[in-house]
């Protein structure tokens, strides 16, 4: 194992389930033997506000979170979100989203309007970016609800851990009961990089 | 065992590990899972207190038993329990007292970013700051261990970054052979009458110089020296900073942050060519360090407002920064009510009112963004009463109408009270509405005495806020339905217009609280387009579940997001052509 450490930033908005997906890389990462650590605020960022996870792993992490400029894969769990956080990726960053567009309050209220053609302006400044049907994948895998797993199906593609990790820490992490679904929109998501 | 824990966790399991017997606290983020994390472990008394002076008085009260006890509350919770806490300082413990201070640099969610390593000096205070979750677990241990030994409450401090990142842990038992737990009649120690409490001062200032002395030895201070070109004097996240960003630096690592060890700080000093103190917020050990007479650099180069960043700290070094990317100036998405939420209707009729509303801390914050745009004023927790009966005192008898003061259930009951009992008893004219949800919602659904339920979900007595209130001395007490527009409008009208103190108390539960048959979601709702007319009534509430949507021409209609909609009906209320109805 060399000295690099491996960023990978999350972004979204409170409620997609960005927090558990963090957590289930973490576990995967930890478990592949990586030091591994994580950080993201609480509280007030949770009321439908945009939320941002770090995730930073290799043989040895010591600020939880990502350097400014220096995060290497972009998860973003919805368009204008993943564009707004792409000033804290590296040049050479690889970048997976989520094509959902949720409208921000001032938009909502018809005070600003959501900007067109989100998807062209990553691709512009990152030309091999991904964009990924979540919602689609989840209910072929049979719930709408696990987009957030397709996604780290996706990154689990782009990161250093096997896919035998992937499945532990997803065991551990979500209930019994959704775990089916939940192996099949990671699969479908592992697929739709490869 | 290896686990990957936040610092609040690696908190709670290194609280368990050292054998504590109660813990109680009062939520407040970054500090709230310390609590809800202890709940996990067995034979310990783990419960939410109503406020964190009567969480701290607890854990005293433990501790004089001679149990160890565990107190945890943000940092603007030790000004609550600051009463208790100076005189703690003085009686010293008998089981192991551990303080958690949880900070909050860059005001994720406070209202202030108060730097509570003033407090260690300020009480006299032994004061231990973990740089990551591992530390927060050892640190835990080790200052039940100090507590202990030195006869001391010991603080641990840790911030939001320290509280809210997880990083690898490695677990060990509990310890066992603690001491039973006991009564024990020692007046000249525990009843702090001026002639105790004089001689016990000497002894306090004697164990902080005994404290001094064993810092200089202790484990958690170290000196690790690499290129001695450059020295930086560090402690919590700003050591992962400063490790990330300044790798070949010198480092004196503090873990205890209060009293300094002032022989190893020297050592230091003499090893490096140019030595640095890199921390947040207040030039705390800075300043300490020059009273010793050791030329140092820190807030001339480093911020004192905000939380440091890997970033910040390459700029404070005049680093070379990656060069950004440029991106569009995009619409900001700040946090909002949630859809349903039973605030909603009563922020959206005292703007309406025109009402002056003197506010509190909780979800309901949030009524002070636009489109509902109706707070004024939020200092802390409970000052709405206070502020609201301040106010009525200086305004004419026709501006005293306007003044109304919005508190939750559980700030009520935090802080509350005392101000609505000065209100009455002192005939200030101001009107209360005690925003009841039975839920402490902003910081993630923490029972409290309104909820019928205990940290564990043990059932409970339910406190009745109307029997409350009347036993305080108010006359005019009414319940409303704010889901029901038209009377909670005249509720407020009415009791705004009463030249007499007066409390409304809502009635509708918080939209996230899980337990069965509390809240009870209604069928979602949605509009027909061909009825619409694009008048805007119902965007005016702010819900997140009514989209407008710009039509061709430039003539746009709102539309609902049936997934968001939580059935409450509030807009229904809003709409002229009775566009809005139930999906089938």
């Amino acid at each position: 194992m060399n000295d690099t450490v491996t960023n990978i930033l999350l972004v979204g908005v409170g409620g997609q389930g960005i927090l558990v997906a963090s957590e289930i890389i973490s576990e995967a990462l930890m478990l592949a033997g990586f030091d591994v650590k994580k950080s993201e605020v609480h509280g007030m960022a949770q009321r439908g506000g945009s939320v941002v996870s770090h995730v930073r792993f290799g043989a040895k992490v010591y600020s939880p979170i990502i350097p400014e400029g220096e995060a290497d894969i972009l998860v973003g769990f919805e368009l204008l979100e993943a564009y707004r956080y792409l000033p804290l990726m590296k040049k050479s960053a690889r970048i997976v989203v989520n094509n959902l567009r949720i409208n921000p309050p001032s938009v909502s209220t018809g005070k600003e309007t959501y900007p067109e053609g989100i998807d062209g302006k990553i691709s512009k400044l990152y030309p091999d970016s991904i964009f990924i049907d979540g919602i689609e994948l989840a209910k072929q895998a049979g719930n709408a609800k696990t987009a957030n797993t397709v996604l780290l199906g996706a990154l689990s593609a782009l990161s250093g851990a096997d896919e035998e990790f992937w499945l532990n820490a997803i065991e551990k992490m979500v209930p019994g009961k959704t775990l089916e679904v939940n192996k099949k929109a990671f699969e479908l998501g592992k697929n739709s990089i490869a | 065992m290896r686990e990957i824990l936040s610092g609040n966790e690696a908190i709670a399991r290194g609280a368990y590990e050292a054998g504590i017997k109660v813990a109680s606290a009062y939520p407040g983020t970054p500090s709230t899972e310390i609590l809800e994390s202890i709940v996990q472990y067995e034979n310990i008394d783990a419960s939410w207190a109503p406020n964190e002076k009567v969480a701290l008085e607890v854990a005293i009260g433990a501790s004089f038993g001679g149990g160890r006890a565990l107190a945890a509350m943000k940092h603007v919770g030790v000004n609550v329990a600051a009463d208790p806490l100076f005189t703690l300082s003085y009686t010293g413990v008998k089981g192991g007292l551990v303080l958690v201070t949880a900070d909050d640099p860059e005001l994720h969610s406070s209202q202030n970013e108060q730097d509570n390593r003033n407090y260690a000096k300020f009480a006299k205070i032994p004061m231990l700051e973990p740089a990551d979750s591992q530390e927060c677990l050892d640190f835990t241990r080790l200052a039940f261990e100090i507590s202990e030994r030195f006869d001391t409450p010991v603080f641990l401090r840790t911030t939001t970054r320290i509280s809210h990142s997880k990083s690898i842990v490695r677990t060990s038992d509990p310890v066992t052979g603690l001491p039973p737990a006991g009564l024990e009649r020692k007046a000249a120690k525990y009843v702090m009458l001026p002639g105790n409490a004089r001689v016990r001062h000497r002894i306090v200032e004697q164990r902080l110089a005994e404290l001094a002395a064993n810092a200089e030895n202790l484990e958690i201070n170290r000196i690790e020296l690499r290129d001695i070109s450059i020295g930086v004097i560090t402690s919590g996240i700003s050591y992962q900073y400063v490790r990330e960003v300044l790798p070949k630096a010198s480092v004196l690592k503090l873990g205890m942050v209060y009293p300094l060890p002032e022989k190893m700080i020297r050592e230091f000093a003499g090893k490096v060519s140019s030595l640095y103190v890199v921390e947040e917020l207040d030039p705390f050990l800075e300043e300490q360090i020059k009273c010793l007479g050791i030329d140092v650099t820190g807030k001339s180069v480093l911020p004192i407002c905000g939380e440091l960043t890997p970033g910040v700290l390459r700029e404070s070094f005049r680093m070379e920064k990656p060069d950004f990317l440029e991106i569009d100036r995009l619409p900001a998405r700040p946090p909002n009510m949630c859809p349903g939420c039973p605030h909603r209707g009563v922020f959206f009729s005292l703007n309406k009112l025109g009402a002056f509303v003197t506010g509190d801390i909780g979800c309901y914050t949030l009524g002070f963004m636009p489109p509902l745009s109706a707070m004024d004023t939020c200092v802390c927790m409970g000052a709405s009463i206070g502020n609201a009966t301040g106010i009525s005192k200086v305004l004419t008898p026709g501006d005293q109408k306007k003044v109304v003061a919005v508190i939750g259930d559980s700030t009520f009951l935090h802080s509350g009270m005392t101000g609505l009992l000065d209100m009455v008893y002192n005939k200030a004219p101001a009107t209360v509405i005690i925003l009841d949800n039975r839920i402490t919602a902003m910081t993630g659904r923490q029972e409290n005495p309104a909820s019928g339920y205990t940290l564990t979900g043990e059932e409970t007595f339910q406190v009745d806020f109307s029997s409350l209130v009347r036993s305080l001395g108010v006359k005019n007490i009414r319940a409303i339905d704010p889901y029901n527009l038209e009377e909670t409008e005249k509720a407020i009208t009415e009791e705004m217009n009463r030249p007499e103190p007066s409390v409304i108390i809502t009635s509708r539960p918080c939209v996230l609280i899980k337990r069965p048959g509390v809240f009870k979601r209604g069928a979602p709702l949605e509009i027909d387009p061909e009825i619409c007319k694009g008048c805007r009534e119902c965007v005016k509430l702010g819900c997140p579940a009514i989209v407008w949507q710009t039509g061709s021409g430039g003539k746009g209609k709102a539309f609902i997001d049936t997934l968001l909609c939580g059935g409450c009906d509030v807009c229904t209320q809003l709409c002229k052509f009775m566009a809005i109805r139930a999906t089938k």
